[in-house]
């Protein structure tokens, strides 16, 4: 044997070793990096395709206007017109893709007014706030507002 | 969740009500700390020559491995998927401090202290290759890769390598633990954290961790072989140990005056919690107990001249306090940085659970660990310096 | 303490199943999948938010809809969104009185009494899809990351759960879900905006304080508000790039 090896045969093996587990380690790592790790930037792209399927909830008002056409007309010019109509009829979503599966409950028109017309001295002055107890006779605010058209000519 | 959202003080982000890092992530500093400290101390002897701290270079090696195996385990423990922990090798992100943590972990483990204990014991691993039977052998054998050579020249040749590996060991040491400061010091978003000095307090810190509990365990061991303790060895350890003591402590007033003095719009914040939720781990235990009283020892025995055995005591004593001081420590960085909201405006409560996966029971047990490991690891090399015993059955 | 060792266990018994689900889990990492949804082009967008505290009335509908949506859990310390309430004295800005009780979700009972002296708004807080995010860059594996049309995502299926990324958000915008034990936060309602839908927390804004916005569409209204208010970003000396523009906000905000 190599007199110059001889004494170092020992280390030689060691780094055998430690060589081995090194190319062990890059091969792994690339068999296990996912697939398009790095497409667009250091993460897997396909949780973008992951975000982006989450199910709905809301339909968004153009889904609800396809059919109640007739509602969208009743609230042009007033101060509701702008609002998304699940922001007081809940999501609607299921309703939207097949309206027989799922009937929406008509909001409560006694609470359902007051989660945003409520007085609260937080809320910037220029919104349109009561105090139950001094607006109105105790009935629902419907009977004398139209909740797509609230202003009373 | 409920008795958690009546113990909020304040004003704190909802999201903010449970700490993320518990007493795992206090223990994973900690014993990194105890590792890197160990480490330099035993390669003081290697690299500078210092002979009175050689009885203590093996054991420190030992030690310094044992809780090296552990130190990853709170980690794991911690994850809320340990199994995806391998990710970090696969597709390490390179902007992340901790990220690299895996590599400088494996970097150190295996090419620095596996290295250095192989080639530092390489000689007694083939004589006890040699004189055992059976599967002992065979163990000692695959130790010693099957290798049977010990001449002179290899020896000295293991030697020359052991010593570029310490050289190279030394940096490497400071950045396996002042990495674990920069994982900290770096979130900008956490004012108790966000310091340059962090990975440096850390180090010093380190260093002061490992050196007391290496002469702790020296002390303990030659207690338990009921072996005679050499004094020159112990009180030059308790000398360093005062040297790393006295510079963590500036390094650490330094941060505390600086803040004070800044008193940025954070400080009215953490000074609140200093001085409540943190008072007794942070002024009692991390600076009176775990750091004035033992300088004050050590700073003792330097000044006047003490007797033989009561200065082990003192060294017992000191040691002792540092270890809780430099825990505490660990504790008010981590868990301190959780209490208080990042609005400035508020403070939550850490409530540690028992035999919960992130309680008190699974960090005793991984403190406890090390000790059981470091057996194993002194009964298939012991580090005493008369070699190994069953040798001479 | 017995419950401790009942959950010990539970914790147990779960690792074991886990396990054995993280090699399933994982083949359906590796095979990845067509990242693109259809007709969305990736690289035509960057969403941003504008949010106007003049027009907030933290009636909660917001943290509603978004929990709604995104199927975030009612626990009172999982929020993607939520509304806080300030009460600030004007000479003493710098240490405003601030609740959101349950996040705003249940809306704000009145606390404060009219006429004090004081000023008091609603601020609106979600995740700042920041383009420069300290949570992307603490990330040990990707697993959190900003997408080429500006929205900052989590990968559930690659998050640790190490937690790195909720200690650097300095906006306490993130949280662990404890049924996946993986990190959540806002997604901007990813699976909404690339189907030309705008987010469930600005879909059921009564007030249009909340306004979804496409930086990169030059016939986005988000660019004549940007021009015509006085816009401010929440910490801005954390320079994250943070892309939810509130107008009006006060400088006692954090």
């Amino acid at each position: 044997m190599n007199g110059w090896l001889k004494d170092r045969e020992h280390l030689a093996r060691m780094a055998v070793i430690f060589a081995g587990a090194l190319v062990l380690f890059l091969v792994v790592r690339a068999v296990m990096v996912p697939n398009g790790f790095g497409t667009y930037g250091h993460f897997r792209s396909g949780a973008l395709k992951d975000n982006a399927s989450h199910p709905l909830s809301y339909a968004g008002r153009q889904a609800c206007g396809d059919c109640h056409d007739d509602i969208v007309a009743s609230r042009k010019g007033s101060k509701h017109e702008r609002i998304g109509c699940e922001a007081c009829h809940g999501p609607l979503s299921v309703h939207a893709d097949d309206p027989d599966k799922m009937k929406p409950v008509l909001p409560d028109a006694k609470t359902i007014c007051l989660t945003c017309h409520l007085e609260n001295v937080t809320k910037p002055k220029s919104f349109p706030q009561i105090d139950p107890a001094e607006h109105g006779d105790g009935g629902p605010c419907t009977s004398c507002h139209n909740p797509h058209h609230p202003e009373i000519s | 969740m409920e008795s958690l959202l009546h113990s909020v003080q304040g004003f704190i982000y909802p999201d903010e009500l449970q700490l993320q890092w518990s007493i795992l992530i206090v223990l994973y500093p900690f014993i990194t700390g105890l590792v890197a400290g160990a480490f330099i101390l035993a390669s003081l002897e290697r690299v500078f020559n210092v002979e009175a701290v050689k009885p203590t270079y093996r054991l420190a090696l030992l030690t310094a491995l044992a809780f090296m195996i552990v130190a990853p385990l709170p980690l794991q423990l911690h994850l809320g998927h340990p199994e995806r922990s391998f990710e970090m090798y696969l597709t390490p992100h390179t902007t992340s401090a901790m990220a690299m943590f895996g590599f400088v972990y494996l970097w150190y483990l295996m090419a620095v202290l596996v290295l250095e204990i192989w080639l530092d014991f390489r000689k007694d691993i083939v004589l006890t290759a040699r004189a055992s039977k059976g599967a002992k052998r065979a163990l000692y054998r695959a130790m010693a890769l099957w290798s049977d050579n010990i001449s002179e020249r290899s020896l000295r040749i293991d030697d020359k390598v052991g010593k570029f590996i310490t050289i190279v060991g030394i940096p490497s040491a400071f950045l396996l633990h002042g990495y674990v400061g920069f994982i900290f010091g770096s979130v900008k978003a956490n004012p108790w954290w966000s310091s340059p000095l962090m990975p440096v307090v850390f180090i010093f810190s380190a260093m002061v961790s490992g050196i007391a509990l290496v002469m702790l365990m020296y002390q303990a061991v030659n207690w338990y072989r009921k072996t005679a303790v050499q004094m020159s060895c112990l009180d030059t350890i308790a000398r360093y140990l005062l040297y790393a003591f006295i510079i963590d402590f500036s390094l650490e007033m330094l941060d505390l005056v600086h803040r004070i003095y800044e008193a940025d719009e954070s400080f009215k914040t953490l000074d609140f919690m200093v001085h409540t939720k943190l008072y007794f781990s942070q002024i009692i235990l991390q600076i009176f107990v775990g750091t004035l009283v033992p300088i004050g020892l050590l700073a003792l025995v330097q000044l006047v001249s003490v007797r033989e055995r009561a200065r082990r005591i003192i060294y017992g004593a000191s040691g002792v306090l540092t270890l809780v001081g430099i825990f505490a420590m660990r504790w008010n960085v981590v868990i301190g940085g959780q209490l208080f909201s990042k609005s400035l405006l508020g403070y939550t409560t850490y409530k540690m659970g028992f035999a919960t996966r992130e309680g008190l029971l699974p960090a005793l047990i991984l403190l406890l660990l090390p000790f059981a490991i470091l057996y194993l690891l002194v009964k298939l090399l012991p580090p005493w310096p008369e070699g190994d015993l069953a040798r001479k059955e | 303490m017995d419950s401790d060792r009942r959950e010990f266990m539970k914790i147990a018994g779960a690792y074991v199943v886990l396990t054995g689900a993280a090699s399933l889990a994982w083949n359906h990492i590796v095979a990845g999948e067509p990242e693109k949804a259809p007709g969305y082009d990736l690289s035509g967008h960057w969403w941003a938010m504008t949010i106007d505290i003049d027009k907030c009335i933290g009636c909660g509908n917001c943290v509603r809809a978004c929990k709604a949506e995104n199927g975030v859990l009612l626990e009172p310390d999982c929020f993607r969104t939520w509304v806080e309430r300030y009460h600030v004295h004007p000479e003493d800005p710098e240490h405003p009185q601030v609740d959101s009780p349950n996040g705003g979700y249940d809306g704000f009972k009145e606390k404060y009494k009219p006429g004090d002296g004081s000023k008091n708004f609603f601020v609106p807080k979600m995740c700042n899809h920041c383009a420069h995010s300290p949570c992307v860059q603490v990330c040990p594996v990707g697993a959190t990351f900003e997408s080429p049309d500006g929205v900052v995502l989590v990968d559930k299926t690659y998050c640790l759960g190490c937690r790195y990324c909720v200690q650097a958000c300095p906006y306490g915008c993130r949280y662990i879900d404890p049924r996946t034990e993986t990190v959540d936060k806002c997604s901007l309602c990813y699976h909404r905006i690339t189907k030309g839908l705008t987010t469930a927390c600005c879909e059921t804004c009564p007030t249009g304080a909340r306004k979804l916005g496409d930086l990169k569409d030059p016939k986005d209204p988000i660019h004549d508000f940007l021009k015509e208010h006085m816009i401010h970003v929440l910490k801005p000396e954390m320079a994250t790039g943070a892309k939810a523009y509130y107008n009006d906000l006060d400088g006692s905000v954090r």
